[in-house]
């Protein structure tokens, strides 16, 4: 369980951090996501937009076994999931949580060290300094302290993301990290997902605001149920993908100037 | 006489009755605390009514084979099989029909109960001699309990605390956050398992000295209690283990001078002792604090606001504001203000001024997010910091 990353083979760091093939989930008996196919490109920062009930965050979920797949398979650095475990750091929707819970955000953090100290590792002072320092990062150290339920929403994706950066992982996978939150969180979180993948580390994020797709984002994935088109920002963010992507829901109002035309 | 008890005075018997009952409530309090996190608290009222049918068909096929019909152990194994056939019961239909969970819990609940209370009068209708006894499961009756009874309850208790403390991680984090207990390796699912066969396990257990009846009380209330006390998970663990095994101890002992009354109700009631101390005493989130906490609140609420309406020359028509200006000696009694009364006003007022602008400037944010209209602005800022706003919105306006 608790196992120590410290060099990769170079085969495996060449594969892709994330390869979804012929993925489909189903709730009921109409599909979420239809024979999805996907591949992350290493040390870069992909948004996976689409349309409400497009499937986003089920196709992160089924990637991960949170939900089981009625096909498909997904590969995380060219091996199973559970191989690699380790190297992964996910970060749920806010509204996924009990934000009653009886915890502290210091506690949240150093739930993404059990996996390395298994059942009985102690929580020594070196333990806390490390997620401490995570929560500096997302500038949420004065916080420590406080119960989770007492954050606003923002402060709450803030400590999620401290979590995640506590697992030292080397791929990000992040389930709608803007929704709801106010504009120092957004700013926050898209500095330290940026010095993450300038540090090589990848991320994929399910996004929902078309507006900040070009300034946040190197790629983006499509997706209406079916994957629609997947790529470099500037050569898929497009109006006519967009349009094929959202259909009529997508009105000019919601149309980013910052679409390629 | 109570005291004789405690001191573990009434013989060699009560005494290992008291600290099997200590031990079984430590262990329900660290179960129960897990199923209250998982908000799945009553399922262990369908495991623990389920028991009945089970306790029942173990008699019956013990007595008909010739055997001692009131075997606890051979009862006990009884129980564990019904119990378990009554949670797979409630997991299915919670899962893979329309039923919510808690229609699925009293649907199982009362069907096994009632089969149970069907056979117990079977048994008593077949007139088996020696009768059997089997009430005493209802209600839980440690009057005359065997030695080697009292012993695989203290052994089986201490070993189900061991599991929970063991799990405690992944139980923790299955409750709080399931899908990053799932990506991070920590096996919700297996969590789930664990924590269900350990309240199966403490039900079981808890039969003989609790009875099937309460022994969800002995479950839920310890750590009911215990989150008044804590909001943090561990300690709320602890502290509600705690409460379980004073309950069970105090219970057991209680039950050890009264012999006539069932032992279940006396420990359910202890437990229920402790959790009114808590509800009503807990420090900050107990029932006396949040009423202080409430009233202090307003207070400084009325205040400031008196102060700021004395700056600004307002007329002040809230009976409370006045009074409390004028006891502070800021206001004589027809609403002037005093000398030190002005003082204080024009430093509301600043700190007003002062907020108005850190709130109003991005660079400000952390501070700003500290505003709750009472704080004072140099309890958040630094003196250099604090100069600089007042460079800006400049010197203070209408001081004596």
């Amino acid at each position: 369980m608790t196992l120590e990353l410290v060099g990769h083979s170079s085969e495996q760091d060449r594969a892709a951090p994330l390869l979804i093939r012929g993925m489909t989930v189903s709730y009921g008996e109409k599909p979420a996501v239809f024979s999805a196919d996907m591949a992350l490109r290493a040390g870069e920062m992909t948004a996976i937009i689409g349309p409400n009930g497009a499937g986003k965050s089920t196709l992160l979920k089924a990637a991960l076994g949170i939900v089981t797949p009625l096909a498909g398979q997904a590969q995380f650095f060219g091996q199973t999931l559970d191989a690699v475990r380790g190297r992964l750091a996910y970060v749920p929707q806010r509204a996924s949580v009990d934000w009653d819970f009886p915890t502290r955000v210091i506690d949240v953090v150093l739930m993404g060290l059990y996996p390395r100290l298994g059942l009985l590792g102690r929580i020594r002072g070196n333990h806390r300094d490390e997620a401490m320092g995570c929560l500096e990062r997302v500038g949420m150290e004065a916080f420590a302290k406080r119960q989770i339920g007492q954050l606003s929403g923002g402060q709450q994706q803030r400590v999620f993301l401290a979590r995640a950066l506590a697992q030292k992982a080397d791929l990000y996978l992040l389930d709608e990290p803007f929704a709801g939150v106010d504009a120092a969180t957004e700013k926050a979180i898209i500095t330290v997902l940026k010095s993450l993948t300038e540090a090589g580390k990848t991320v994929v994020a399910v996004h929902h605001d078309l507006a900040t797709v070009v300034d946040y984002f190197d790629n983006v994935l499509l997706l209406a149920t079916q994957v629609i088109a997947q790529g470099p920002v500037e050569e898929v963010f497009t109006k006519a993908l967009l349009e094929k992507t959202y259909g009529g829901r997508l009105s000019q109002a919601v149309m980013p100037e910052s679409a390629v035309s | 006489m109570l005291l004789d008890a405690l001191l573990f005075q009434l013989g060699y018997n009560a005494a290992l009755v008291m600290i099997g009952a200590g031990l079984l409530g430590l262990a329900a309090g660290m179960a129960g605390t897990f199923l209250f996190l998982r908000k799945r608290a009553l399922v262990s009222d369908a495991i623990s009514h389920a028991t009945l049918p089970g306790i029942a068909v173990a008699f019956i096929v013990m007595e008909a084979f010739g055997g001692d019909g009131r075997s606890l152990a051979g009862l006990l194994i009884g129980a564990i099989c019904a119990s378990a056939l009554g949670l797979a019961a409630v997991t299915y239909l919670g899962n893979r029909t329309r039923l919510s969970e808690d229609a699925a819990i009293g649907a199982v609940l009362s069907v096994f109960f009632g089969f149970g209370i069907v056979l117990l009068t079977v048994i008593q209708a077949f007139g088996y001699g020696r009768q059997s006894g089997l009430e005493g499961f209802l209600l839980g009756s440690t009057a005359g309990m065997l030695r080697s009874d009292a012993t695989l309850i203290a052994v089986s208790a201490a070993l189900t605390c061991a599991i929970v403390l063991l799990m405690r991680r992944p139980l923790t984090v299955a409750a709080f956050d399931p899908g990053f207990a799932r990506v991070s390796g920590q096996r919700p699912d297996w969590a789930e398992a664990v924590l269900m066969a350990v309240v199966l396990a403490v039900t079981v257990v808890g039969l003989k000295v609790v009875g099937l009846i309460l022994i969800v009380a002995l479950l839920i209330i310890p750590p009911v209690a215990a989150r008044f006390w804590s909001d943090q998970s561990t300690h709320v663990l602890w502290i509600s283990s705690i409460i379980g095994g004073l309950a069970g101890y105090f219970g057991a002992a209680l039950s050890a001078i009264a012999p006539d009354l069932p032992t279940g109700p006396i420990i359910v009631l202890c437990a229920f002792g402790l959790f009114l101390v808590s509800f009503l005493f807990a420090p900050e989130r107990g029932v006396l604090a949040s009423v202080l906490r409430h009233f202090r609140f307003r207070r400084d609420v009325h205040m400031r606001q008196g102060l700021l309406a004395l700056a600004q020359g307002h007329p002040i028509f809230e009976d409370l504001t006045l009074k409390l200006l004028i006891r502070a000696g800021f206001a004589s009694a027809d609403g002037v203000p005093t000398d030190t009364g002005r003082a204080r006003a024009a430093k509301a007022l600043r700190d007003e001024a002062r907020w108005r602008e850190v709130r109003g400037d991005p660079a400000f944010e952390r501070a700003a997010a500290r505003y709750d209209g009472l704080t004072d602005l140099s309890d958040v800022l630094t003196e250099d910091q604090l100069r600089e706003v007042d460079a800006r919105i400049g010197p203070p306006v209408g001081a004596a």
